[in-house]
């Protein structure tokens, strides 16, 4: 952020000295443009991709660096900094404070003479299996409480095999919160064990970053580091896209959703889960009780209906009170009689808002659905990129264009389709009109590109073809930056008004 | 069965005789070291006062890398003991230690008839009558302690 503001006052600056000399114009706005062009888009943010030796490697620079400062021994700052959620700055904060209490709570005690080892106690027996043998080797935390090697070792690996263990494992001792550190792990249990044990560390020094998150790709391996904290997923959709190739939002874990925030993203995907099936059928197959608006589905007999639920008696052709229609029971002449068209305005009212949902809710869908349509356009695209290298005298690396196409077809779809989540929650106002527009005119680009990509290859307009197809994807590309330009834009100005709340 | 299960809870019973805490026995079945029967007196001044509950501890191997599990066979009024019979105690589940022996799970039992925990009801009409009805708490209380006498 700071960077930004730094650019809009070098900018000012500049535009300042525009209006005391003039002469130089052109070539001020020519490095406006290239500065323009470098600058982050406001809908995208900044992310680093880790291995898990990046992870390894990462966590062992910050143990170094707090175990360096506070000056003590590795492990510790290791249980220290997770204790901390590796949060160092606050740790070395409060440690300088009141290190005792800071300890205390940690569970660690820091004896920088003692490194964990084994040895023989005479007369000891062992206070978990009372075995009192005189060669038995035995072992103590810095807290003291001594036990054998043996219940050490069923301890932690029951620990770390069953029960998932690694940063929270304590000493056996009943109401003692010293915490195992890593190099007594490492003594005690066997390889296969202590291996387990690292993995899980690793997977908890992740887990309790809060900028840092696993690809949530199956049987990826990747991290992703991005510094977007949780308060700000209000205003900001955090897209990281991993070295696997997979784009997901940093946010909620959840598959690319720009340019919908995390909060509405959630709240419509219950909403259709819970509702888009019923009340789709709802919408086709029933009518409301014109007096306590129960649904009703009409399955048999004549027009004549009793509401089970109040008792009302209306007309199920014109929904106007039965006792209007006098003695013609099994027809309805009274269709445009005042009474059945208030009685039918009522029910349209209720309707449309079942309605505005199911709109929404169809094109959201619809674009799902041609997005999982893609491995077969991709397949289709291998296709025609072949017969078009064997019917003209394209090279390969000239008929990328089409499979650079689907891509941008099938992220712009992915777009649109939390558009319209989006829009869902959007409060009607000018604002919602420009969203709207943005929005229409992507749709309708892509639509257009879509039909390109489908059409049979003629071999005398390939070249025409190609021609179509590389603009129409440059266009398609660029309606989709400006609709999240604006709408990130909209987010970070809060000029977006919503009808729900987005804050709880 | 593991040696070390065995000799642990051989020792646990020879402590549990030769020191036993008040109010407390136990003993394991003749022929199952890893069942237990125990009776627990109700501690003076609280409604549980002359009551003798009856109760089994089940161990297995990993005993004492793992809790027993504990259930009370005479009839329990008692918002932390389910209608089961089995209880809620912090102890014999995520707070457990591998240094708990037999004693300690039973004092811990006989403490938790003196201070029940409503704010985590198994039982929940106890646990309301408890708070709010402590007269017809004490009544239902009575009632078991007579049934455990017969």
């Amino acid at each position: 952020m700071s960077d930004m503001s730094d650019d809009d006052l070098v900018e000012d600056v500049e535009d300042e000295d525009d209006y005391v000399e003039d002469d130089d114009d052109t070539d001020l706005n020519f490095t406006d443009v290239v500065a323009e062009k470098d600058r982050k888009k406001s809908y995208e943010v900044d992310f680093i991709v880790h291995s898990i030796q990046g992870i390894v490697k990462n966590q062992d620079d910050e143990v170094t660096h707090v175990s360096n400062i506070l000056g003590i021994q590795k492990q510790h700052a290791a249980t220290l900094l997770r204790h901390f959620r590796w949060n160092k700055e606050r740790l070395i904060e409060q440690y300088m404070d009141n290190a005792t209490d800071v300890l205390n709570k940690a569970g660690v005690i820091t004896d920088n003479a003692r490194t964990p080892k084994f040895i023989k106690v005479p007369g000891f027996m062992c206070e978990i299996c009372c075995d009192d043998d005189e060669n038995l080797n035995t072992l103590a935390l810095s807290c003291g409480h001594r036990f054998c090697r043996n219940c050490y070792e069923h301890y932690l690996t029951q620990k770390i095999k069953e029960e998932g263990e690694s940063r929270r494992i304590l000493c056996m001792a009943n109401d003692c919160n010293v915490i195992v550190d890593e190099k007594t792990v490492e003594l005690v249990v066997n390889k296969d064990i202590h291996e387990r044990y690292r993995t899980l560390l690793n997977r908890t020094y992740v887990d309790d970053n809060e900028y840092l998150r696993w690809c949530p790709a199956p049987s990826c391996e990747y991290a992703v580091e991005c510094h977007v904290p949780h308060t700000s997923l209000i205003s900001i959709v955090p897209t990281v896209e991993c070295h696997c190739t997979h784009r997901f939002c940093f946010g909620c874990g959840f598959p690319d959703h720009q340019p919908s925030i995390c909060v509405l993203v959630k709240k419509w995907i219950k909403k259709c889960e819970d509702d888009s099936e019923t009340a789709n059928w709802i919408s086709a197959h029933t009518k409301e009780c014109g007096k306590c608006h129960s649904t009703i589905e009409k399955n048999g007999g004549c027009n004549h209906m009793t509401c089970r639920k109040c008792k009302y008696e209306f007309c199920w052709v014109c929904m106007g009170p039965w006792s209007e229609h006098g003695t013609s029971w099994y027809n309805c002449n009274r269709y445009d009689e005042k009474t059945s068209i208030d009685a039918r305005d009522q029910q349209a009212k209720s309707r449309a808002s079942l309605e505005r949902y199911l709109h929404y809710y169809n094109r959201f869908a619809n674009h799902e659905q041609s997005a999982k349509l893609d491995r077969e356009l991709y397949n289709k695209t291998e296709k025609k990129m072949e017969e078009m290298q064997q019917t003209s005298d394209l090279s390969w690396i000239e008929v990328q264009f089409l499979k650079k196409a689907v891509d941008i077809l099938v992220q712009c779809r992915m777009t649109l389709k939390w558009t319209y989540a989006f829009a869902f929650y959007l409060a009607r106002n000018n604002q919602t009109d420009i969203f709207e527009d943005n929005q229409r005119d992507l749709e309708m680009a892509v639509e257009q590109l879509s039909e390109l990509l489908e059409k049979p290859i003629e071999s005398d307009k390939i070249a025409e073809l190609k021609q179509q197809v590389l603009d129409k994807t440059v266009y398609v590309g660029s309606r989709r930056e400006i609709l999240l330009e604006d709408t990130a834009k909209g987010l970070l100005e809060s000029r977006w008004e919503f009808q729900v709340d987005i804050k709880s | 069965m593991s040696t070390e299960a065995r000799r642990r809870l051989m020792r646990d019973f020879k402590r549990l005789q030769n020191d036993p805490p008040g109010g407390i026995s136990g003993a394991p079945c003749p022929d199952n070291i890893l069942l237990w029967n125990a009776v627990i007196f109700g501690p003076a001044d609280t409604p549980f006062e002359d009551g003798t509950f009856k109760l089994a501890l089940q161990f297995d191997e990993n005993y004492p890398n793992k809790p027993p599990s504990v259930k009370f066979i005479s009839k329990m009024f008692h918002p932390n003991v389910y209608a089961n019979g089995e209880l809620c105690l912090d102890i014999l589940q995520n707070r457990w230690s591998p240094t708990y022996d037999v004693a300690a799970i039973l004092t811990s039992i006989q403490s938790l008839l003196h201070d029940p925990n409503p704010n985590s009801p198994a039982n929940a009409e106890a646990a309301n009558l408890y708070r709010e009805n402590r007269k017809e708490y004490i009544r239902r209380v009575k009632e078991v302690v007579e049934h455990s006498w017969e």
